[in-house]
């Protein structure tokens, strides 16, 4: 039994060495001959073998065993690094990947699974020497060596049931089997089990049938069952590959895989453990240190307290918030993670999927080490994925489309990631086709997601593709799945306090602005009061506020009501309506406007007033509410009372709704 | 004091496996994760025994060996080399390269904790 902390380092390493060597992998196939590249291949394969190997895991230290037998060869330059080649490396790390994951959950991976792969590979091996067998992996040998002449044979057994009373174990005889081939299922035979009553527990009842896959005679077979006689118990029969042992009786058996945990109670979950830099701790420590100090020169003077020292006590208690301030910022900072690991795992899932569909894709990544909380990280990798696979099954057209189009073969996709005032921005951009917003209008009047010929604006129309229930792809593809589109990316981003736009012009691409908070716990609000309501806003979306005016504010026909600012025609919205508050003054023009802006659009708050500017931590509500439009979260404030943390983008999207549809623009509208 | 011993090791599981086989006898166990770091390490460290992978980035093990050779306070010190790597070939070139032993992972953790001894004893012997 390998104990759990160095399990989940074993999943930890492995996991970091797995994506050494599929980057190594991805390398070479750009530049075959770097020997660099090679090296880091194959350092990363030795190094597994070597760790899984250490752990007991032999499956996988046999398979990367295998591995740099294929590995060395590529070294020696008796094998050259080809399409197929680098094909099969990838394939063979992501089976790597489900025997890590699988050691992690205490879950076999199927023998078949990996006989199958290495089977796979020995076209790249024949004539290879391998290299120096560990211990661990005697067994793979003789199917090495002697690769492309093994036979199936399925062999059936029935022991004695006096087996255990003559000292023997039926299970030695499956490691005697093992010993002379590779065991590819195991199947028990419980015919002959007796009700529980009649069970002595001495004898042996179990029989079995087992896949074995060996180069070696029938006779070397018969010999592993020669202690324990009783041949008649014994058939030998050879097998075609891939069918099944037919033994229809039994339960299938893992032997030696039992699973050792309850399955789905992983020990190396992803969220257990992650690394920090020691830097970061450095200066934690530090900080803390100074903390101590700074309390304890506290605590001398109030001991010693004179009204003289006040002053200095003031003075101290400032410096304490200070470092408190600062003792918060670097704690969050040990959460944040470079987007670089979400953007790491792009350039094999493009490779892949424009392979699949023909399509010549570039990549190309900017800001790679813009870091986010990680819980951010974890929760923004399937949205981005979406948009990824989107951008490039539905962005970049195929070569001869875009040669038709007068643009390179090639398509690119870019990822940005950057941090502007407060938030976080990564762009998902493809240099395709673009938007078609003859069809999603199309599709929008016929869902009434925008009113029957009404004609918005671009942006009005693209946002439309975030509503739920919205696809235009006329065929499924199978690459992007079906169903489930937008919506849900647009719901998870919601959900991480950020917000998502699209731009697009026709033939020329489409890009995703994702913008996230910093981070999900605290933020800097201002308190406003509606009623008896206290509120908050994030400060950052906060553009100014102002009294309204006869002049300025106006309520067109249908209620809808804006006000003019310096030309600007902006939606209102009281806020008391949203909540179903009663005000302090219902009317507009003895309450308080506050502008708010998010991705340059502006909407109008109508508030009673407004109160202090405070930091609050963000209290999630999703674990006892749907997520409400127009609320972030909640947070306790300085005096104990709950208050409402409002979603910037989700009011604006209450306030453009509630708009009347706009007019079809005339030409000469201006 | 307890005899102080430098771990060179990429492997994080394998430098936790040779720390739980060797913490209990309470050696004083230095880390670093590749040759280059533990010349580095070594004339701040003063290791009695130096316990060395072979492949690992910057400097494999064996130039590590050499490297330590040619150290004039540190020439003589020990050098264990704990590899996957069993061939004779590689074994010939680890003694050429100075190596005092070689231990083939995976490794019986009480056989290395046994060398460990002997050549630490071996070693206090000859001063």
């Amino acid at each position: 039994m390998i104990p759990d902390d160095l399990q989940q380092l074993f999943v930890e390493e492995a996991t970091d060495l797995l994506r050494d060597f599929e980057e190594g992998v991805l390398e070479l196939e750009q530049a075959s001959d770097s020997v660099e590249a090679l090296n880091r291949v194959f350092r990363a394969a030795h190094t597994l073998k070597g760790a899984s190997g250490m752990l007991g895991f032999t499956d996988i230290a046999r398979f990367t065993h295998f591995l740099e037998t294929l590995l060395l060869r590529l070294r020696k330059r008796e094998l050259t690094v080809s399409v197929g080649v680098v094909e099969y490396l990838l394939r063979a790390s992501d089976l790597l990947r489900r025997l890590v994951d699988g050691a992690r959950e205490g879950r076999a991976v199927p023998a078949d699974d990996v006989a199958d792969m290495e089977a796979a590979g020995r076209v790249y091996t024949r004539g290879a020497t391998p290299p120096d067998a560990p211990g661990a992996a005697p067994a793979a040998e003789p199917a090495l060596a002697e690769a492309g002449r093994e036979t199936h044979y399925v062999v059936r057994f029935h022991p004695p049931d006096d087996l255990l009373l003559r000292g023997l174990d039926p299970l030695r005889l499956l490691d005697a089997l093992e010993s002379v081939g590779t065991l590819l299922e195991v199947e028990v035979d419980t015919s002959r089990l007796p009700a529980l009553a009649d069970m002595d527990p001495e004898r042996t009842y179990f029989g079995f049938t087992c896949r074995l896959a060996t180069a070696r005679p029938v006779a070397s077979i018969e010999a592993c069952f020669d202690v324990v006689g009783g041949r008649e118990a014994l058939t030998i029969e050879p097998a075609a590959a891939g069918e099944p042992s037919g033994a229809g009786r039994g339960v299938p058996a893992h032997r030696g895989s039992l699973p050792s945990r309850e399955p789905g109670a992983p020990i190396g979950g992803e969220a257990a453990t992650f690394r920090v830099s020691a830097a970061k701790v450095d200066r934690l420590v530090n900080l803390v240190g100074e903390i101590a100090v700074t309390q304890s020169m506290v605590e001398q003077v109030v001991t010693a307290a004179t009204p003289d020292r006040l002053i200095r006590l003031e003075g101290l208690i400032t410096e304490m918030r200070r470092h408190c301030r600062e003792l918060e910022e670097r704690v969050m900072a040990v959460r944040m993670v470079p987007i670089q690991t979400v953007f790491g795992r792009f350039p094999r899932l493009i490779r892949d999927l424009a392979a699949a569909l023909g399509k010549d894709v570039w990549l190309e990544t900017s800001g790679d080490d813009t870091e986010l909380d990680r819980s951010v990280i974890e929760q923004i990798t399937d949205p981005l994925t979406h948009l990824v696979r989107n951008a490039v099954d539905h962005g970049i057209e195929p070569p001869d489309v875009r040669r038709q189009a007068g643009k390179g073969a090639s398509g690119c996709v870019t990822l940005a990631a950057y941090q502007r005032s407060g938030s976080i921005y990564i762009e998902v951009a493809d240099d395709g086709r673009g938007l078609d917003r003859d069809r999603i209008l199309a599709k929008a009047w016929e869902t009434g997601l925008i009113a029957a010929g009404a004609s918005p604006a671009d942006e009005d129309v693209f946002a439309v593709i975030f509503q739920p229930g919205f696809s235009t792809a006329a065929v499924v593809s199978e690459i992007s799945g079906r169903g489930v589109g937008m919506d849900v990316v647009n719901r998870n981003i919601r959900r991480l306090g950020g917000a998502i736009s699209v731009q697009s012009a026709p033939g020329r691409g489409t890009r995703f602005t994702v913008r996230l908070p910093l981070t999900l716990a605290s933020l800097d609000g201002q308190a406003l009061r509606v009623g008896p309501e206290t509120y908050v806003l994030p400060l950052g979306s906060i553009v100014e506020s102002l009294r309204p005016r006869r002049d300025n504010f106006q309520t067109v026909l249908g209620g809808a009501e804006s006000l003019m600012l310096r030309g600007e025609v902006l939606p209102v919205l009281r806020l008391h309506r949203v909540f179903g508050v009663t005000p302090a003054v219902d009317d507009p023009l003895r309450s308080l406007a506050v502008i708010v802006e998010h991705d340059g659009r502006r909407l109008a708050l109508l508030v009673d007033e407004l109160l202090e500017q405070q930091q609050v931590v963000i209290k999630s509500l999703d674990a006892n509410f749907h997520a409400v439009d127009g609320v972030g979260g909640a947070t306790i404030l300085g005096d104990g009372r709950v208050a409402l943390i409002l979603d910037v983008a989700g009011l604006i999207a209450l306030g453009r709704m509630r708009q009347p549809p706009r007019p079809v623009p005339h030409g000469a509208a201006r | 004091m307890s005899a102080r011993i430098l771990v060179v090791e990429d492997s994080r599981v394998m430098r936790q496996m040779v720390r739980t086989a060797l913490e209990p006898d309470g050696y004083d166990l230095h880390e670093r994760e590749d040759g280059r770091q533990a010349l580095d390490a070594i004339p701040s460290v003063a290791p009695a025994l130096v316990i060395t992978d072979v492949n690992m980035p910057e400097m494999d093990g064996l130039s590590l060996v050499r490297a330590i050779r040619t150290l004039a306070p540190f020439r003589f010190v020990p050098v264990l080399v704990l590899t996957t790597e069993s061939g004779d070939d590689m074994k010939r070139a680890g003694r050429a390269a100075g190596a005092t032993g070689w231990i083939v992972k995976p490794f019986d953790p009480n056989q290395l904790r046994e060398v460990v001894a002997r050549v630490l004893r071996a070693r206090a012997a000859r001063r």
